[in-house]
């Protein structure tokens, strides 16, 4: 069977302890996690999980039902790539120097990402889009020194009125 | 009213209707052990040897009886030695609330005495876990999990609680039992696809497991069988839930099942799955199994439904109702030339083993004849469970307890213990030297107790079960299988203060059973049985139910 991109959203109770007890079952389970953002939603009881990962529709079936059967998690809906908007967001940090320095400037321009420090030793940018484009934007960037970066894994929300109480299909 | 932390989770137990716990004290539920002192009339504390044998006789309580085991045990060590029973409990679906003291709240994190992370080591073997930070929140925490533990699917929940919230002080309400949520019943729609499904078959086989034995599905699954006109088999889990005798069962699956039940499962045209998992002992290989039958699966947990084997119609609601419904809308079938064939398979069967002397058999023979039809069987695990599994004629519910999905060896001193002091009926422990030298401390708690429990120890001077993987598999080197003790079981239980048989053969073992069985406590018989004997059938790992071994002569066969 054909391994697809799923997009996974799980509200939690706001307790501590839940975010082990929803990485645990996909160890336990031996499913693999892509990507990873947790964060306040807009109830101060719940907080919200998104999850990516790679699998087949099987795969998909069993992790949205074992998350289903765990006692603080609220809601799990999945969430098609095409009715969403989502966002990731990259800082990264490459060598200034004369010769790069024009064209790291244009890059960032053309990418529309934003530069958030900048000393004669480093630029840093900031980067947010989905995801191809984030992997466009460090691809690009390998032509220069990259010092370090970090992305925070994908956040996502249904497209207009609907949200996560709404009705989706697994 | 106020009360302690500790009052609290006693009164708690008792408004929940606990009357038994099992259990073992320490620094950290001292306080609740005080308060169980003042409770001695509403609650019986049953003290064992070791905390794993006192979660094993929780379980054997929960699984005997179907009320919640209820097991203490204080921190760290106390709440490791847990950590087995609780895993055997999880794996079985078996209601259990373990509940475990720990460091004051101020010293969690310190590496403190007798400090462990237990809601940490048992996360992923527990339906939920609780740590319990605030007073405020353990009478409520104590019901939801009593509430978890018996809903659903059940299984088992551990609460932890600081000895600080031990000794804090609230306000207590009794409130009432709240009845754990109905599962939803069956869509009408499952059911026309599933009598549609009924209509293009002629070779049905309803595979059931412990989801019946937890809603007492046994006379419904027979009214289903009847009209479908279809044969019926179990996993080791299912068990006593259909008379042994009943005219249309064929017995255990699997691994190590009845030949009539595996080849029957491999040969049916549909499968009606009720309260199963299609476990890799009740099937052989996932992938190969019986892929040409069409399958219906229903059980109460979603996530089950196309875990392991793909189905064609996956329901997730309460089994009885869709039996109940299914049996009311499906036509009356006649499958004459599928219980022929099923027929014969039955007679290959008996051929091959049923006439030939050998002593496992003949000694479970003898018991089935002479035990009461509400004793418990209770079962280590190795060769013997399996012999146990194959040939006990079980009459009544709820009388066969067994390690199914962990395979805990040492399960069962506890959990006959446990079974007896549920239910105030004898209980047999049928069990191996191996198996029985894991946790035979216990004999001490049957003694204390004066527990009605007759334990069989198949004797082979040897770990059995991997002895016989090493014959057919490992070209008979016997690495580490040989047991060359010089443990002599009569005077051991004798030491314990039980009584002690030793038996050889049918005859001395009649004998020693009729006394052992008539003795008010414990009593242990030591039957030797040979070194080499084997389970048979036998299906090869990876292998399917088309090549099952049968007879002890094809066992070269499978070598090749």
């Amino acid at each position: 069977m054909p391994k697809n991109k799923i997009i996974i959203a799980i509200y939690v109770d706001n307790q501590y302890g839940v975010l082990s007890r929803v990485t645990a079952m996909f160890t336990r389970r031996g499913y693999n996690i892509d990507s990873l953002t947790v964060g306040e939603t807009e109830s101060p009881e719940y907080s919200r999980i998104t999850i990516t990962l790679t699998a087949e529709k099987n795969e998909k079936d069993q992790v949205v039902s074992q998350l289903r059967k765990l006692y603080n998690v609220k809601k799990v809906i999945v969430l098609s790539s095409e009715e969403c908007i989502k966002r990731e967001l990259l800082l990264i940090k490459v060598r200034n120097t004369e010769e790069a320095h024009a064209d790291i400037v244009e890059a960032t321009n053309i990418f529309r990402t934003k530069i958030i420090d900048f000393t004669d030793e480093a630029i840093s940018i900031e980067a947010t889009g989905d995801s191809q484009k984030i992997d466009a934007f460090i691809e690009y960037m390998k032509k220069f020194d990259i010092i370090e970066m970090c992305r925070t894994g994908l956040v996502a929300l249904d497209r207009g009125g609907a949200n996560i109480w709404s009705e989706h299909e697994d | 009213m106020k009360m302690t932390g500790a009052q609290i989770l006693v009164e708690t137990l008792i408004e929940q209707g606990v009357d038994t716990v099992f259990g073992f004290p320490g620094g950290m539920v001292v306080d609740i052990y005080d308060k169980l002192y003042d409770k001695q009339d509403k609650i019986k504390h049953i003290l064992t040897a070791h905390e794993e044998g006192a979660v094993h006789a929780a379980d054997g309580y929960a699984r005997s009886t179907g009320k919640t085991g209820v097991v203490i045990a204080t921190s760290g060590p106390g709440a490791t030695n847990l950590v087995t029973g609780i895993a055997t409990a999880y794996l079985d679906s078996i209601p259990l609330v373990a509940i475990t003291g720990n460091v004051r709240n101020s010293m969690i994190g310190r590496d403190s005495f007798q400090e462990i992370d237990i809601t940490g080591i048992t996360l992923p073997i527990t339906k939920h876990n609780f740590f319990v930070h605030k007073i405020s929140k353990l009478a409520d925490v104590v019901r939801t999990a009593f509430e978890i533990a018996q809903s659903g699917r059940p299984g088992p929940v551990l609460i932890d609680i600081p000895k600080d919230v031990q000794e804090a002080v609230f306000d207590f309400k009794k409130k009432p039992v709240e009845k754990p949520e109905a599962l939803p019943c069956c869509d009408a729609k499952d059911i026309d696809k599933a009598v549609q499904l009924i209509k293009e078959s002629k070779r049905p086989y309803i595979y059931f497991g412990g989801g019946a034995v937890r809603t007492g599905l046994g006379e419904d699954i027979v009214k289903l069988a009847d009209k479908l006109d279809a044969v019926i088999g179990c996993s080791m889990m299912g068990l006593s839930e259909i008379p042994s005798d009943s005219p249309r069962f064929l017995g255990m699956q699997g691994m190590h099942g009845r030949y009539a039940s595996s080849v029957a499962l491999a040969k049916a045209d549909l499968i009606i799955a009720l309260g199963v998992r299609f476990s890799d002992r009740a099937t052989g290989k996932t992938e190969k199994f019986s892929l040409s039958a069409t399958k219906i699966h229903v059980d109460c947990d979603r996530a089950e439904i196309g875990k392991n084997v793909p189905v064609d119609l996956g329901v997730c609601c309460d089994i009885k109702d869709f039996v109940k419904c299914l049996t009311k809308a499906a036509p009356q079938r006649k499958n004459t030339e599928w219980i022929k064939k099923v027929d014969q398979l039955r007679e290959k069967e008996s051929d091959a083993y049923e006439g030939l002397p050998f002593l496992p058999r003949d000694t479970i023979n003898i018991m089935s004849d002479i035990v009461k039809p509400d004793t418990r069987i209770v079962t280590d695990v190795g060769q013997h469970q399996c012999w146990t599994a194959q040939f006990f004629k079980f009459r009544n519910k709820r009388t066969w307890i067994t390690s199914g999905g962990l395979g805990t060896m040492g399960f069962g001193l506890g959990a006959a213990i446990g079974s007896s002091m549920g239910t105030g009926k004898r209980s047999v422990l049928i069990t191996g030297d191996g198996s029985f030298g894991m946790c035979l401390n216990e004999l001490a708690t049957a003694v204390t107790y004066n527990v009605p429990v007759t334990i069989v120890i198949f004797n082979n001077h040897a770990l059995g079960m991997v002895r016989q993987w090493q014959k057919v598999f490992f070209d008979g080197r016997y690495s580490n299988t040989t047991l060359d003790r010089k443990t002599d079981f009569v005077k051991l239980a004798q030491a314990f203060g039980a009584k002690g048989f030793k038996a050889t053969d049918k005859e001395s073992f009649e004998e020693a059973f009729k006394k052992a069985y008539k003795v008010k406590g414990p009593a242990v018989i030591d039957l030797t049985i040979k070194t080499d004997s084997v389970v048979l059938p036998m299906l090869k790992p990876g292998g399917t139910f088309n090549n099952l071994i049968l007879r002890r002569e094809d066992i070269s066969d499978a070598e090749k």
